[in-house]
């Protein structure tokens, strides 16, 4: 047990790796229903003995827990080093989550070459994973880039009539930005021992050390810092993806199968927010409180937001529309987050979470009548409601949660971010309300056309509605909507910490020198900082 | 000059590389076609004794005085590149047996080849007079020139050595006119003394012609551009083994000279050349990778791609001062076990009666043969520099090295032409996974299976747990 506790992240993170392993030189390709039960119960046990991460974790302590350091690399300095505090947990517990519910819907989906492709999703699970609990840039990088090639298979084998643009695409895209943020961390690197580009270094020992990295950097002289924020910027904004880099995302999404789409938008696009919530705000604050990047920030976000819901109004492809609506998701989840006050980035995490639950349940719906059906197109569906009244229900719900209804899951993460949004300047705020009303519109006007009316097509009249496996795929994401929804305070509480630290290192570097020194503890930041919507909530 | 006893024990694995060279060049006269698999074997065994030599030799503390008069050192540098190029060897001899067994020529003298041009490499290696340099370059080089026209009845296997024997003679007349012009103003030939004479020497336009004649000839064995036009046409035609060799063993062997002569004899001059090497490394990477786009053939295809490595490399040359050697160094062995790998796939697909040169033969290679599609996987992961492989690893150094020296400008060229890079290392990726094919299982060799599955783990190992790899290169310095 005591084992169990110390090394509980790597154990976490490498039970999909041993169990894909496991499943390669063991069983052959033949057995198609042993290859999805091992997998099944793989991503299963993965999630329960994640679980015990939610109970142990301590919320009032700061730093990062369950870590585990030993040395990889000595003469680079890189080391093996795993840790995790409130914002990874969130993360990490999404993707346990979601990584079972992607296995366990697939079982229909897939037909051809499933020992690979069950091999391919549990590899990708531990890719992600060791992105949210690495604590040392080099692992980081390799676990960021790694999880590329399992999704570039996931798209380019399984995927819709374009695999091979989408998978191409989505890969090359996706490593262009990943080798600028490579270039940036050599920088830090450099800067941390003998110096990079004409900046004198620190001279300290190599270490990739995150912590010590992040507590080093915001002494950087501005221009240094836009310079590497930019270096960094690309990376995670193409991940995200932010306007204009999102236009990987629709063909990527709508080629992918459903279950890589559900970890695509659930888990993959959340590695790029939440590296700039890891990395670019706490590393790099004079940057990210010069005037021009933080307006340029806030812009594009704000264009995200509006433009996703745009398009997604237009759209006649039930796939495309919800992946257009993750643009203007994680549009929000930008501004709040580039809101640079609690409130903001409190609301920006959650809102990470939300959009995962909302967007992967979304997902798993249009992929449940793909499978019957095998067109996405709104214009052949229609009086569904007659015909599949559970599914309808399920729709109703995740819809609603998405489009940011009170009492459920996306209300609150809006709320707040808007919140914060308007702390920081009021015209932000009414901005991105637009996007909440593009949002109820495309939602309810899709709604509208698959549901309800005649039941006119006659090939919708046949459909069964969902069995029950389908629906126990749904119903924890509809628990979590739910929960969420009705009491967030525990998932406020996980991020509190964390949240209040950025806070006062960002807060340090725009104040003066003199004051800076002296950053403001974190509870006072808390109290002098405005009431939170969690405040209002509570 | 004398030779000395103690000189004797410092050359013996080139003697003993060169006797069995000679002696499977002997035996091959009495060797039938059907036994030539034993002339493979004494081949291999040769290599393998002269590794035990080297081991021997190994930090020996003695190494410093000089060798055959300062024509001759035995460093740890020297030994780590000789290992290097034995490997190369190796591998080509073991991923030939089958290769060479089929083709209607005789097979000894192609292993006895292989051996000279591997102990011309060791010589270039151990180089330290610019004249005992000029004769093991040449030495690797004529052996090359054979080898690439080896297929003597096959058009394009001539036309390559003819392309590769002209320019290959022009480049080293090249390289000797700079040599000339060098001991023209010196007097001397040995590095040292080299470094020594011009560290005091004025500024002379002529001299400075003479160190970028002798950069110009180097640039053309690694095939950097603009001195690059000779590689895939070379790499087309030569006997796929040939090319393996071609693009891992000689060219170490130019990396150890460039890194010799120019980090030792004439760092006075590391403005001018530094210059042109960084512009010759931006050149090579664009072109190299942006060429590589539009081949269609798998040969021509890793032909360029080892254009577009040697440019990575080149930054290494350029961080010489930071770091360089050791990240050439880590680069290069991860780049041998990748590269030949990927070679020794596509011997693999030809001894099949593929040409295995199409990327439309490799289409559903993930079906016919799970086993060697995945290692052919790891190969263009590795190539492609994706982290978990060795060539992450060398590719992280050299790019650090980059930033480290300065060379930010580079870096980022060098970073954005491996994501580009990931594009035509994926197309075949593509056409085993992606596409189908037929379905015929197809049943791999030993000699192959071996050689790749060798180079396979290796390139893994080098990427999971590379500290034991830096820790023998920390060791292996100038």
């Amino acid at each position: 047990m005591a084992f169990f506790q110390q090394h509980i992240l790597s154990i976490v993170a490498y039970v999909p790796l041993a169990g894909a392993l496991l499943l390669i030189f063991l069983v052959p390709k033949e057995k198609t229903a042993a290859i999805r039960l091992w997998a099944t119960v793989v991503a299963g046990l993965d999630f329960v003995i994640s679980l015990p991460l939610w109970f142990w974790f301590d919320r009032g302590k700061d730093g990062f827990q369950f870590e585990e350091v030993a040395n990889w690399i000595p003469s680079l300095g890189v080391k093996y080093h795993f840790g995790i505090d409130g914002i990874s947990l969130l993360l990490i517990l999404l993707t346990t989550l979601l990584g079972f519910i992607s296995v366990y819907s697939s079982f229909t989906a897939i037909h051809d070459r499933q020992k690979e492709y069950y091999v391919f999703l549990l590899l990708l699970q531990t890719g992600m994973l060791g992105t949210f609990m690495t604590l040392d840039f080099f692992l980081f990088y390799v676990f960021w880039e790694v999880m590329l090639v399992p999704m570039y298979f996931l798209i380019g084998i399984w995927g819709g009539p374009r695999k091979l643009y989408a998978a191409i695409k989505f890969f090359l895209y996706t490593l262009a930005g990943s080798v600028l943020m490579l270039l940036g961390i050599i920088a830090v690197y450099f800067y941390n021992t003998t110096g990079v580009l004409g900046m004198k270094g620190l001279g300290n020992a190599p270490t990739f050390d995150i912590p010590t990295l992040t507590a080093l950097t915001p002494s950087m002289p501005v221009y240094f810092q836009i310079l590497l924020f930019f270096a960094f910027f690309f990376g995670f904004a193409i991940k995200v993806p932010m306007f204009p880099f999102h236009t990987w995302l629709p063909d990527a999404h709508v080629e992918a199968p459903t279950a890589g789409s559900v970890i695509l938008a659930g888990v993959l696009l959340k590695m790029g927010t939440y590296g700039f919530v890891r990395f670019s705000l706490p590393m790099f604050p004079k940057a990210i409180t010069t005037h021009w990047v933080a307006i340029l920030m806030i812009a594009i976000s704000i264009v995200g937001i509006i433009y996703g819901a745009m398009v997604s109004l237009v759209q006649k492809d039930m796939k495309k529309l919800v992946a257009y609506s993750s643009v203007s998701h994680l549009g929000f989840v930008m501004l709040g987050v580039f809101a640079l006050n609690p409130a903001g980035l409190r609301g920006g995490i959650l809102q990470m979470i939300n959009h995962g639950i909302s967007t992967g349940a979304l997902f798993l719906l249009v992929g449940i009548v793909y499978e019957r059906r095998h067109t996405r197109l709104i214009a052949e569906y229609g009086g569904l409601a007659k015909q599949m009244p559970i599914y309808a229900v399920f729709f109703l719900v995740m819809a609603m949660s998405s489009m940011g209804l009170p009492l459920l899951n996306g209300f609150v993460g809006e709320f707040t971010i808007l919140n914060g949004a308007y702390l920081r300047n009021p015209w932000f705020a009414f901005w991105a309300l637009w996007g909440v009303v593009l949002g109820a519109a495309y939602l309810l006007w899709l709604y509208q056309r698959v549901f309800f009316g005649e039941l006119s097509n006659p090939a919708n009249q046949k459909l069964t509605d969902m069995n029950a496996r389908e629906q126990w795929t749904l119903i924890p994401l509809v628990a979590c909507a739910l929960w969420i929804g009705l009491y967030p305070q525990p998932f406020f509480d996980v991020i509190a910490r964390p949240v209040d630290r950025i806070v006062a290192v960002i807060d340090g570097a725009s104040k003066p020198a003199s004051q800076a020194a002296a950053l403001r503890p974190a509870a006072a930041v808390r109290a002098a900082g405005a009431p939170g919507p969690a405040a209002a909530i509570r | 000059m004398t030779i000395r006893p103690h000189d004797w024990l410092m050359l013996s694995p080139e003697l003993l590389l060169s006797a069995v060279a000679s002696l499977v060049l002997c035996l091959a006269v009495f060797t039938s076609k059907a036994r030539e698999k034993a002339l493979a074997a004494v081949a291999l065994a040769g290599i393998v004794g002269t590794v035990v030599l080297l081991a021997v030799l190994w930090n020996d503390p003695s190494r410093s005085t000089p060798i055959l008069s300062g024509m001759f050192v035995v460093d740890n540098f020297s030994i780590f590149f000789k290992l290097l190029v034995l490997l190369a060897g190796a591998l080509t001899v073991l991923s030939s047996i089958r290769f060479v067994g089929d083709a209607p020529y005789p097979a000894g003298e192609y292993y006895a080849l292989v051996l000279f041009a591997t102990v011309g490499t060791m010589f270039m290696a151990s180089g330290d007079n610019l004249a005992s340099i000029y004769v093991a370059l040449e030495l690797m080089a004529l052996s090359s020139y054979v080898l690439a026209g080896y297929f003597k009845e096959q058009v394009k296997s001539t036309e390559a050595a003819t392309k590769y024997f002209i320019l290959g003679a022009f480049s080293s007349g090249v390289l000797l006119y700079g040599i000339s012009l060098l001991y023209g103003f010196s007097g001397k030939m040995g590095l040292a003394d080299l470094a020594a004479a011009f560290a005091s020497a004025p500024a002379s336009r002529i001299l400075t012609i003479g160190v970028l004649l002798l950069l110009f000839g180097i640039l053309f064995k690694i095939a950097a551009v603009p001195f690059h036009v000779w590689a895939p046409d070379v790499y087309e035609g030569a006997p796929t083994p040939i090319t393996a060799f071609l693009s891992v063993g000689p060219k170490a062997g130019a990396y150890a000279i460039l890194a010799r002569i120019f980090y030792v004899a004439l760092p006075h001059f590391a403005a001018d050349w530094k210059l042109v090497v960084a512009i010759s490394a931006a050149a090579t990477l664009v072109v190299g990778n942006v060429a590589a786009l539009l081949q269609t053939n798998v040969k021509r295809l890793l032909a360029y791609s080892s254009i577009a490595n040697a440019g990575y490399a080149l930054l290494g040359v350029l961080g010489f001062d930071h770091g360089g050697i050791p990240a050439i160094q880590i680069y290069l062995l991860a780049y041998t076990f990748m590269n030949f790998g990927a070679f020794a796939l596509v011997i693999f697909l030809e001894s099949r009666g593929y040409a295995g040169e199409s990327i439309d033969d490799w289409k559903g290679l993930a079906r016919r043969n799970p086993l060697l599609a995945g290692v052919m996987l790891i190969f263009l992961l590795s190539l492609a520099g994706i982290p978990t492989t060795g060539g992450f690893i060398g590719k992280y150094y050299l790019f650090a090295v980059a930033m480290h020296a300065g060379y930010g400008w580079l870096a980022l060229l060098a970073v954005l032409a491996s994501a580009v890079s990931a594009f035509y290392y994926f197309r075949i990726v593509m056409a085993m996974y992606l596409s189908e094919g037929e379905a015929a299982p197809l049943e791999s060799s030993p000699g192959v299976a071996w050689s790749a599955g060798l180079c396979a783990v290796m390139t893994m190992v080098i990427g999971l747990a590379p500290q034991p790899f830096l820790a023998l290169i920390a060791r292996c310095g100038l």
